[in-house]
């Protein structure tokens, strides 16, 4: 039992803390939220120069040989700074399936390109049904000759609109079981019949809407075996959940920081008001649930990173981190006053994002279920 | 980071469990929540203290087994677990015995110790009084020197299994004269000495749960003082941190928890059991998310404490946390039980021995005791997070 991080992971947090500080200001941020890249391309060349996209992969494709766990100490940072752009997308959402089910051909083809920046990966996942279980799935692929044809719809595909490569989730196979005829493709987002729409978020962030009409895709792109990908897709909504923590993590730290330094500096009736009572034991309920949150999350990756069977624990991790994240801003709100419900003030930043990750990959109901069939009811 | 257990310390858990499970087989006692805290036998202590699980922490040259601050997390947790009846040494192995080897004299520590150890001295606490609860200090028992003695007055409140108990840990104040938290001083005495009555306190449940100690003219030796004169305040706030710290704050009616589970598995409401129900398993997940958590902030409290820290705030907060996840759970089963839930134990269908009502009236207690939440809330907020006090 130890809830520490290593000596490594703690050079790793405050390299990732520094960086960010200084390259990732919170004007850039704001710039960012309204262009329509939706990142910084001179900022994530120089994340790639640090080894960022490629931290996980084996040194052979180009990458640093850490955890999965490591990453998430990086998540933390990047969550803590509000980093916009497709990391998560490129490396939970396309890297890592491809480093779990690729072939051999596969990984070499697409990882070092990915640890050098030079491109971007997308998971074209959830459909209008925005539900995460294998029946929803209907976006078609149909066998021609060597090749697969797909057609249909996804919905709230992350940065859909600057990736270069889109793993879809199809339908192969209509008389299975819904999670018996599944597979996943490797698609070159510039290929023709892809039309994407970035949709208007709350986040601010680049959800598209994919429609794919009449797309070809070689065979040989398909990621893991032919209708099994869905127990494929389950690992990645358990890593991608996880993973969504640690951003939350960092979300969380931040605003209680912010928050106390504010309750600290801020007087009325001719005193900080952090010295009410009021006011100290909501900062208190605060830092409880910042703590738990951590130790929740962590518990997760660390269990996913050892290969632990971990159902029950990353469904507690994302149904309690959307519950603790809710009750966190709506004391930091109340702790700020006015000026905290200004688009000038960083806040808001967090608070949009809070939301809009309390529901990705699955929210609090989705979790319980899971939890309740794990408590064997 | 590692979120195991060692293979020692599995198998240590291991050997707790088969022993409590036989002690379940004979039909020894029956599991029930806050037994902990209610749950007094002698006889049980005494089959504990063979096995040498009382003291587990403590130095091996007063007996004690000299191990990790884990493996007592992980005894006191099957315990609770189980809801054994631990109440006879329950205070002074979690927080008396480590007064005494930290302040106490050598002598006391040959004496007393053992004694625990061996599961034969029952030590109550002595603090609250009726008009001393959150603000300790502005206690108003007196100990003053008489000689060679003390001689002690006053009166002590919510002292748990008093009237079972052969010795309590009595604070008292020594020095009238000096600022309230500088005249205070610890001492250990024995309950059969002349002056002193016990009568219970009924509480919410009906329950003889806590008791009222009243001291008259009560003449203990000087020896009884524990570490030094006057410091006693100061000495305490540890052994405070200790008494908020453990599981019992998360798992006091883990009972309740096992008993409305298996009761929804097995109870059927329009011919389907009611484990199918959306809401109800909705609300039980719910307790299962904060039990987690309850868990992960109390390991990290012993944590603290194997390093060798105080976790004054670690406890505080963990401590506020999990009475509310107990309350939490105490609700939970009373919505589920709808009308059943009013039926109190002994009463005719009274569904899971009326376990949830004893436990919703009981719980309220919990965010009281060893601390109101509101307190720890603020030593969280003021030391923990540097808060300034005004």
């Amino acid at each position: 039992m130890d809830f520490s991080l290593s000596e490594e992971q703690k050079i790793l947090k405050r390299m990732a803390g520094d960086f960010l500080t200084k390259k990732c200001p919170k004007t850039l941020v704001r710039e960012i939220e309204s262009s329509d890249k939706g990142y910084s391309p001179e900022l994530w060349q120089e994340m790639a120069g640090l080894g960022w996209m490629g931290l996980v992969f084996p040194e052979k494709y180009g990458g640093g040989n850490m955890s999965f766990l490591d990453l998430g100490v990086l998540l933390e940072e990047m969550g803590r700074a509000c980093l916009p752009g497709p990391f998560f997308s490129t490396v939970v959402l396309g890297a890592l399936p491809i480093l779990d089910f690729g072939n051999e051909e596969q990984k070499q083809e697409y990882l070092p390109k990915i640890a050098s920046g030079k491109a971007i990966f997308t998971l074209a996942l959830t459909e209008p049904g925005a539900e995460y279980n294998a029946a929803s799935i209907a976006v078609k692929a149909t066998a021609d000759n060597n090749d697969y044809i797909i057609n249909g719809t996804k919905l709230f595909v992350p940065d859909a609109h600057i990736a270069d490569y889109l793993l879809c989730v199809a339908r192969t196979n209509e008389q299975a079981k819904p999670e018996d005829g599944i597979s996943v493709f490797i698609i070159d987002a510039k290929s023709p019949n892809i039309r994407n729409t970035v949709l208007n978020t709350i986040a601010k962030d680049k959800l598209c809407e994919v429609i794919f009409d009449q797309v070809k895709v070689p065979e040989k792109n398909i990621l893991g075996q032919l209708n099994q990908g869905w127990s494929a897709v389950q690992r990645i909504i358990q890593r991608a959940a996880v993973a969504k923590c640690c951003e939350m993590v960092g979300y969380l730290q931040q605003v209680l920081e912010m928050t106390i330094d504010y309750a600290k500096e801020r007087r009325q009736f001719d005193r900080p008001i952090g010295s009410f009572q009021v006011i100290q034991h909501y900062c208190s309920n605060m830092a409880t649930d910042v703590d738990g949150s951590r130790f929740v999350t962590y518990q997760a990756a660390w269990m996913l990173s050892q290969g632990l069977p971990c159902t029950k624990e990353v469904a507690i991790a994302k149904a309690w981190m959307g519950q603790a994240y809710e009750r966190v801003i709506a004391l930091a709100h109340q702790i700020h006053g006015a000026i905290g419900v200004t688009m000038d003030h960083d806040l808001q930043l967090y608070t949009r994002r809070g939301v809009a990750a309390a529901v990705t990959f699955g929210g609090g109901d989705y979790y319980q279920e899971t939890i309740a069939q794990e408590m064997g009811l | 980071m590692d979120f195991k257990f060692s293979e020692e310390q599995e198998k240590f858990r291991q050997d707790v469990r088969d022993f409590l499970e036989e002690e379940l087989r004979q039909g020894l006692w029956q599991p029930s929540c806050d037994a902990w805290i209610q749950g007094y036998s002698p006889e049980f202590t005494k089959r504990v203290a063979q096995r040498g699980w009382i003291g587990l922490t403590w130095p091996r040259e007063y007996g004690g087994q000299g191990r990790s601050h884990i493996d007592r997390l992980i005894l006191t947790e099957e315990m609770l677990r189980y809801g054994a009846p631990a109440a006879a040494h329950w205070f002074a192995d979690r927080q008396v015995g480590g007064s005494i080897i930290a302040f106490g004299s050598d002598e006391q520590k040959r004496e007393l110790l053992p004694k625990i150890i061996r599961g034969e001295a029952y030590v109550g606490l002595g603090m609250s009084e009726p008009e001393a609860g959150s603000d300790l200090a502005s206690l108003k028992t007196r100990a003053i020197e008489d000689g060679n003695d003390y001689i002690i007055d006053g009166q002590k409140m919510w002292t748990s299994c008093a009237h079972f108990m052969n010795y309590i840990y009595l604070v008292a104040r020594t020095d009238p004269e000096a600022p309230k938290h500088r005249g205070i001083s610890e001492f250990i005495i024995e309950t059969s000495l002349p002056g002193i009555t016990i009568s219970p306190t009924i509480d919410i449940t009906g329950s003889e749960a806590w008791a009222e100690v009243f001291f008259d003219n009560v003449r203990v030796p000087k020896r009884c003082l524990i570490g030094e004169k006057n410091r006693g305040f100061y000495q305490i706030i540890n052994q405070l941190d200790y008494e908020r710290a453990g599981l019992e704050r998360l798992m006091g009616n883990y009972p309740l928890f096992d008993a409305i589970i298996k009761f929804v598995k097995e109870t059927k409401r329009n011919g389907k059991p009611l484990s199918q129900d959306t809401l109800i398993r909705h609300k039980l997940a719910q307790l299962q998310i904060e039990f987690e958590v309850g868990h992960l902030l109390t390991y990290r409290v012993f944590m603290v404490i194997e390093e060798g820290r105080a976790p004054t705030v670690e406890a505080a907060m963990a401590k506020t946390y999990c009475t509310d996840f107990e309350q939490h759970l105490a609700n939970t089963a009373m919505e589920i039980l709808g009308l059943y839930g009013q039926l109190v134990a002994g009463s005719k269908l009274a569904p899971i021995l009326g376990m949830a009502p004893h436990s919703y009236l009981g719980s309220k207690g919990y965010s009281l005791q060893a601390g109101t939440s509101e307190i720890l809330r603020s030593i969280v907020a003021m030391r923990g997070l540097g808060l300034p006090r005004e």
